[in-house]
């Protein structure tokens, strides 16, 4: 069992790194916002959009 | 709903009968229940952003009234935008917005696909779990104020929010807990793992220098736990303390700091009891209820966002003759303003000229518009309904009335009184038995051996905090908190739960809560060839003309094509005008059939048993007779009877407390089944109510809405604002509503009592374990490989009892969630 004295440390190493990755994630704010980003794969770029789309061409 | 009922295409909300009004969708006309929703859905879908109508999970506002251009055109002057929004690099700017009517992930796809269609506009980010969207902008290319239309055409009326530093604090604020909770989390996963093998070690021999280093390797792994992520509730009770009181952190934190140190002082020492794995697991759950408290909190939003949302952030001075538009803040006593019809005041002040009627409701609960001659007051944030009314300043910024109120609840909502006291009070109780009990056991061990007396104290400290016992609390709050979240019901302070479980009363708020808020036309009855659309369209021409506020519900459904002529006002019987030269009335029935000498027949037999059911009617006619009736209600909510009949039958008898009239009010509460309703009362007479219950020993549960309900909102020992009710009211509630409908409401109440029942349930499991437990494993009756096994079932099994909350509550899936309200209603 005297593995353990170098797996634990290196295990303890892993976690740290897993922190540090967080921490960094969470820097730069990658949670933020969990809900909207999901959507964005569902959209296609093809149509551009009509001329009509800016509200100051509207006369309603 | 019945069948026979259509739901309008954009919100979802159901058609009046008699209404066609369409909005040409991708080729197809799909019917809509007024201008405003017909006017969104075809921006949307004109904008290429159709598909947002396939992925919402939320059906959407109702428009109620179509874009009003005009209303940002103080945000297209350069001048103005460069001083209320922040630079950025390059010369762009940028501003947070709050986003009124944002309820879903598909809506903030809407807002930003919209805004990112514009040119000019460099990055926008939106946040659907706080409603608030950031923009950066190019002001060379794209004025703010165009910005702004473009949401308030795909139906999120935007409100600036000047404070942008508060935003960016609240974020920060959310980080920083999510890191200390991640830091907490990781860590006791960790030790649980040395922590096994140390329980099994016990029971089946161990190296002692493998035990003496997987107890030193968890104390290294807690120490970050215990002081990084354990901080916020040193700091909280540091904080209690200085105030000369006890919150709930004094006894977190003694209990974290007293058994991390025995833990650590035994770990150091190479004997006794190490209770890292307790210490870190407490800490997690911990911190993990008080996570989602937080985001609750920030989504409700803070007083100054409820500030921004009422008060507008400009307004039109005159000086010197000249008419410009400034900031509100630059405002000063004595300065002249001029307020156009449905714009809102931006200080207090005194009618110079002109003859308005002022919407109140926001301050007073009064739902019919006050007249104000020149020399009346008006206050900040209360709606000008009707002509332009020339306005001298009286009172700005922190003087005014809305200020006032607002920094009333700031104060109410800083010192938290009535739950906190009944928690605390258990608290200290609890706190006093443990170190008197310490204190007996160090004196005695003091004249026994003084040496042990020291350790003996902490394990006696530690023994009270177990690990199972430590659990029994955090774990099924954080499971109902995260339960009650996920079925669209906020829980922005968790003390709440604990009171809602036994609470004895309801106290309702009529306008907004019961009913939806708003006056709407229900049906249309004609006679003769005149169609239900004509009818309304005529009613729509002549009711602008009117200040009523019944007037608005024409103006909404009817698009006023054409233009009522001579149009004069018959006070308290209606008005009459010209439209296409022939002459038209609305009004009470006597008054519009007046001009002519024998009214239809059917339509009024029918009318006539409606009223005695106390609708209100408004009739149209002409010369030939009357032509049309119109229901008008400010309808119920569907679910506002089945809702209180649940929350009977869970024991708890509702009242109405409101500020609207008596007859309104009787009629409500006879459709609901609530036999005690008091009407016309103030905020001020709502809370003596409230307090008069609370008197008689009731915990009452306040539902509101609006401002006029805050102080009650605040006085109630559980507070429930809706989803789209005022800021004001969600900053002072315990509990908000979002997806603004009353369905949750009884399920809330069963949960709290069910959670309240897994707590009894973990702590009277947590004590007898220790109680049978510690004495027999202390006289070496129970082997040390079953004391392993017990100590940590005794935890898994709190753990398992806390997570039914979450399982008893499936959360609805998301195509459900559009279809089952509706479905729900049927």
């Amino acid at each position: 069992m005297e593995i353990l004295y170098i797996m634990i440390p290196l295990g303890l190493v892993l976690v740290a790194f897993g922190l540090w990755a967080f921490f960094w994630a969470t820097g730069t704010g990658q949670f933020d916002d969990l809900d909207s980003p999901g959507w964005t794969v569902l959209e296609d770029d093809k149509a551009p959009p009509p001329d009509d789309a800016s509200p100051k061409d509207e006369s309603r | 709903m019945s069948a026979g009922e259509r739901a309008c295409f954009h919100c979802g909300e159901p058609i009046p009968r008699g209404l066609v009004i369409h909005a040409r969708i991708a080729g197809r006309d799909e019917p809509v229940c007024c201008h405003g929703c017909k006017a969104v859905a075809e921006f949307i879908s004109g904008a290429g952003l159709g598909d947002y109508y396939k992925y919402r999970d939320a059906s959407s506002s109702r428009a109620d009234e179509p874009p009003r251009p005009d209303r940002w055109s103080a945000y297209d002057r350069p001048e103005l935008v460069e001083r209320l929004t922040r630079a950025e690099p390059n010369g762009a700017r940028s501003i947070t917005v709050l986003l009124e009517g944002l309820r879903c992930a598909a809506c903030s796809w809407l807002a930003d696909k919209a805004l990112s269609l514009q040119s000019g506009v460099l990055d926008v980010s939106v946040n659907p779990a706080t409603a608030r969207a950031r923009l950066v902008w190019d002001p060379a290319k794209v004025r703010l104020g165009d910005l702004l239309r473009v949401l308030e055409h795909v139906g999120l009326r935007p409100h600036p929010l000047a404070g942008e530093p508060s935003e960016q604090l609240a974020l920060l604020e959310r980080r920083d807990a999510l890191k200390r909770l991640a830091v907490a989390g990781f860590g006791s996963m960790q030790v649980m793992m040395f922590a096994v093998p140390l329980y099994f070690g016990e029971a089946t021999g161990m190296d002692p220098t493998m035990r003496e280093y997987m107890r030193l390797v968890s104390m290294l792994v807690s120490i970050p736990v215990a002081l990084y992520s354990g901080w916020p509730f040193y700091r909280g009770a540091w904080m209690a303390l200085r105030a000369r009181s006890i919150s709930m952190d004094v006894p977190v934190s003694l209990g974290i700091l007293l058994a991390f140190t025995a833990s650590v002082w035994n770990a150091l020492a190479g004997h006794g009891e190490v209770y890292f794995d307790s210490v870190t697991m407490f800490v997690f759950f911990l911190g993990l209820g008080r996570y989602i408290e937080m985001i609750a909190r920030h989504r409700a939003g803070s007083v100054a966002d409820a500030l921004a949302r009422l008060a507008p952030m400009t307004a039109r001075r005159v000086r010197d003759g000249v008419t410009e538009d400034v900031q509100a803040v630059e405002l000063a006593m004595g300065d002249e303003l001029v307020v156009r019809a449905g714009e809102v005041f931006a200080a207090d002040g005194v009618v110079l000229e002109g003859d308005g009627r002022v919407d109140e409701s926001m301050l007073t609960g009064e739902s019919n518009a006050i007249a104000k001659p020149p020399g009346s007051r008006v206050h900040q944030g209360t709606h000008n309904l009707a002509s332009p009314l020339r306005v001298q300043v009286t009172a700005v910024a922190g003087n005014t009335v809305l200020s006032g109120i607002v920094a009333l609840l700031e104060r109410a909502q800083a010192e938290r009184p009535r739950l906190a006291k009944a928690a605390d009070r258990a608290a200290a109780w609890f706190l006093g038995r443990i170190l008197v009990g310490a204190a007996i056991v160090f004196a005695v061990w003091w004249f026994v051996d003084p040496a042990r007396a020291f350790p003996a104290t902490l394990a006696v400290l530690v023994v009270t905090c177990p690990c199972a016992l430590s659990l029994a609390t955090p774990t099924a709050l954080a499971a109902a908190t995260a339960a009650l979240a996920r079925r669209g019901v906020l829980v922005a302070h968790t003390d709440a739960i604990e009171a809602l479980s036994k609470a004895t009363h309801l106290l309702w708020d009529k306008t907004g809560t019961l009913t939806k808020g708003l006056v709407r036309v229900e049906d249309v009855r004609t006679c003769g060839d005149v169609t239900s659309q004509q009818a309304l369209e005529w009613a729509a021409s002549l009711e602008q003309l009117s200040e009523h506020p019944i007037a608005r519900a024409f103006t909404v459904t009817g698009a006023p094509t054409v233009r009522a002529s001579s149009a004069e006002v018959f006070a308290g019987r209606g008005l009459e005008g010209r439209i296409d030269g022939r002459r038209l009335r609305i009004g009470t029935r006597a008054f519009a059939g007046g001009l002519h000498a024998a009214p239809v027949p059917e339509v009024d037999t029918q009318a006539e048993q409606d009223a005695k059911s106390g609708e209100s009617w408004v009739y149209l006619g002409d010369e030939s007779g009357l032509l049309a009736a119109f229901r008008l209600t400010d309808p119920l909510r569907p679910e506002a009877g089945r809702c209180v009949a649940r929350l009977a039958a869970l024991g708890l008898p509702s009242e109405i407390a409101s500020g609207d009239g008596a007859g309104a009010v009787a009629r409500i509460a006879e459709r609901c089944g609530i036999d005690r309703h008091a009407a016309r009362l103030t905020p001020q007479g709502k809370l003596e109510r409230l307090k008069g219950l609370q008197r008689e020993g009731a915990v009452v549960v306040a539902v509101g809405d609006g401002i006029n309900d805050a102080p009650l909102l605040r006085g109630a020992d559980v507070a429930v604002a809706m989803g789209r009710g005022s800021a004001l009211a969600q900053t002072s509630a315990d509990l908000i509503l979002v997806r603004d409908s009353l369905d949750e409401l009884p399920h809330t109440v069963e949960l709290a009592r069910r959670t309240q029942r897994v707590i009894r349930q973990n702590l009277t499991w947590a004590v007898t374990y220790n109680l049978a437990a510690l004495p027999l494993a202390a006289l070496g009756f129970i082997p040390p490989w079953l004391a392993a096994i017990g100590m940590s079932l005794s935890s898994v099994v709190v753990v398992l009892n806390a997570m039914r909350l979450s399982r008893g509550a499936p959360a609805r899936r998301r195509p459900g969630m559009t279809a089952s309200p509706r479905a729900e209603a049927a």
